[in-house]
């Protein structure tokens, strides 16, 4: 057993750290008060390769892995979280499943500009009424011809609006339950689609969250993401690969209000001295960098064991229902250490705590987590 | 093209502490970094890579793990990377410095050498024009502007007060100032493939020819005697005033020293 990190990954890491500190730590408070997706950040994030970290050089990316990637959306949530999501959303969410799932035809003609980052992706599974319950889905996708007519809405859709490449799940058989779902790759120029009503969120105020609608979309034949009928498959490996992401992501804004928390603590005096003598700071700052490192564990294991192609559901759910509480608590505990400060936009731990609690909610709640983890052991 | 850019490992100064009693650095923990006017000089070399091709090698001089320096300089975009390391390189001044490096750079095709203009960590300022002197080549030095005009470069030679536009015949050597440019950042996939697809070339002492006289300690003609940190001689004053206040003593301390 090992737990260094190798030459190359110390020197990713040393990248995205500085990339974060010069780059997204700068915009980060602006982007969450003016609610402003941050185009130019991501354009930088294509020219340093962020956007196609664990694809394969022969299909436009950089060559890395699950943990390369995981690694980068640590560092990147650690200052803003925004940012953190729009990578995560666009590989784990809009090009995985093209890499894992896509035809020769659809990676070259897809997957290639995803992973080069000249596009940008999404996916679409959750509608108004198919939430946890996913197979509950309304949007459906009709054969006519050589191409699917695709009619519906899907709510909730980070990226939308700026994506390029839509991953959507429609009933292809209402018949058939989860196993009348397919899954298609949906152009963002296609006629008939939509952008609806973009989200005023709590956090992750800068990643674009609206509603995709789709009427009579024709949807070329070829389109179709594997089998017809396989759509629910997919979208929940999509999904176990997403939870590592997310969970990186509640990992990085974990440490950001911790170090915020850190030097807070040495700087703010009261009773004529830092807070930080005071044993219930000391304690708290232990507690909190405890937690975060077995998160990190978690999510790093997982990543591991995606790259080593070993099953990894139930260890991506652990490590993003863990990730994501720890996240909540530390924000919460860092604003707490912060007294009045840490409740006002002057500080960062305002905003990371409301960035913290999507974690516990997006790409499977902790409560589906929970599911997926006794479902493990109860099989 | 073919361009060499000598770049240094160095400690990252900004986190370097001295040791009170020995005036010397305090190494341990801190993080080595590329010496920034040598990185100023690659990413110069890299920008024209972009714009004309030109093929770059990057060049140090240093112990085994100066290989991290060469890595992120792959990962930045730069061709070919070169480790010269020997147990007879090792104490050596300005002097067995460049006459190593200079006995390098003979076995490779150049048009342009670039090196930074000096080393955050001794501050000469020598090693880049000695081996111009070695080599024979013309030399321009403070470079913080260059543009390719056909076989000549037109460079921008930085002074306190003024600079000069040069025009030089390659091939030459200059050396650079970090004011030069905004190095870019390595890459992801620069970086895969600084670790996974390309070598670092380790050279030693019988891959050049150089007269071992000139190397290392024994060839250093420099001798540190001694360093140490320079005292405080007068205790400070304390002025607790408003900013307008603040800026009148100011000027009439710097008066009374004959300052300005």
């Amino acid at each position: 057993m090992n737990f260094n990190l190798t030459k190359e990954q110390i020197m990713l890491q040393q990248l995205y750290r500085e990339f974060a500190e010069k780059e997204v730590k700068p915009l980060a408070e602006e982007i969450d008060e003016k609610e402003m997706f941050p185009i130019e950040t991501v354009e930088k994030l294509v020219r340093y390769g962020f956007m196609g970290i664990p694809f394969p050089k022969t299909y436009g990316g950089a060559g890395g892995d699950a943990v390369a990637y995981t690694m980068a959306v640590e560092e990147l949530s650690r200052v803003c979280a925004t940012t953190g999501v729009i990578v995560s959303a666009h590989t784990s969410l809009g090009a995985v499943p093209i890499y894992e799932f896509g035809t020769e035809e659809q990676k070259q003609k897809y997957l290639v500009p995803l992973a080069k980052g000249e596009k940008l992706g999404a996916f679409g599974l959750t509608e108004a009424n198919a939430g946890t319950d996913a197979a509950a889905q309304q949007t459906t996708a009709i054969l006519e011809g050589d191409y699917y007519i695709l009619n519906g809405s899907k709510i909730f859709i980070t990226n939308a609006g700026y994506a390029d490449t839509y991953i959507i799940m429609a009933m292809t058989d209402k018949s058939a339950g989860t196993r009348g779902i397919s899954a298609f790759i949906v152009d963002a120029e296609t006629e008939g689609f939509k952008i609806g009503k973009k989200e005023a969120k709590l956090g992750i105020k800068g990643s674009a969250t609206c509603e995709l609608i789709f009427e009579n979309c024709k949807i070329p034949k070829e389109n179709l993401l594997g089998k017809e009928g396989k759509g629910f498959g997919i979208a929940m490996k999509t999904l176990d690969g997403g939870r590592i992401g997310i969970a990186a992501q509640a990992l990085g804004i974990a440490q950001g209000a911790l170090d915020a928390t850190v030097s807070y603590v040495k700087e703010r005096k009261q009773f004529g001295k830092p807070i930080s003598y005071f044993q219930n700071t000391q304690f708290q700052l232990a507690d909190m960098a405890t937690k975060i490192e077995a998160a990190r564990l978690l999510v790093y294991k997982a990543a591991y064991k995606k790259d080593t192609n070993q099953p990894y559901s139930k260890d991506a759910a652990m490590a993003k229902l863990y990730a994501s509480e720890v996240a909540m608590e530390i924000t919460t505990k860092a604003v707490q250490l912060h007294g009045g400060y840490g409740y006002t936009r002057e500080y960062a731990v305002e905003r990371m705590m409301r960035d913290a609690k999507i974690t516990e909610i997006y790409e499977g709640t902790s409560e589906v987590q929970k599911m997926v983890i006794s479902a493990d052991l109860l099989r | 093209m073919n361009i060499i850019v000598c770049i240094k490992q160095v400690p990252d100064t900004t986190e370097v502490k001295l040791d009170p009693k020995t005036g010397t650095l305090i190494r341990d923990g801190v993080p080595s970094i590329i010496n920034p006017d040598d990185k100023s000089g690659l990413e110069a070399a890299l920008k024209l890579k972009d714009d004309l091709g030109a093929h770059v090698t990057v060049l140090t001089m240093g112990p085994q793990q100066a290989e991290v320096a060469l890595r992120e300089a792959l990962a930045m975009g730069a061709d070919r990377a070169i480790l010269l390391t020997d147990r007879a390189f090792a104490g050596a001044d300005t002097w067995a410095t460049s006459c190593t490096l200079a006995a390098a750079i003979n076995k490779i095709d150049y048009d342009l050498i670039i090196a930074g203009r000096q080393a955050i960590d001794g501050d000469t300022a020598q090693v880049g024009p000695q081996i111009a002197e070695h080599l024979k080549l013309p030399q321009v030095s403070y470079v913080e502007g260059l543009k390719v005009e056909g076989s000549s470069l037109i460079l921008k030679r930085v002074f306190e007060d003024r600079y000069h536009l040069v025009k030089v015949k390659t091939p030459c050597l200059i050396t650079t100032l970090k004011e030069m440019n905004e190095p870019r950042y390595m890459s992801v996939g620069g970086i895969i493939d600084a670790y996974r697809e390309k070598e670092i070339e380790v050279w030693n002492l019988k891959d050049i020819e150089v007269d071992h006289s000139n190397l290392g300690l024994k060839g250093s003609p420099t001798k540190v005697k001694k360093s140490f940190t320079k005292g405080v001689k007068t205790a400070g004053k304390l002025y607790e005033v408003g900013h307008k206040e603040a800026a009148k003593i100011i000027v009439e301390k710097l008066k009374e020293k004959y300052i300005i």
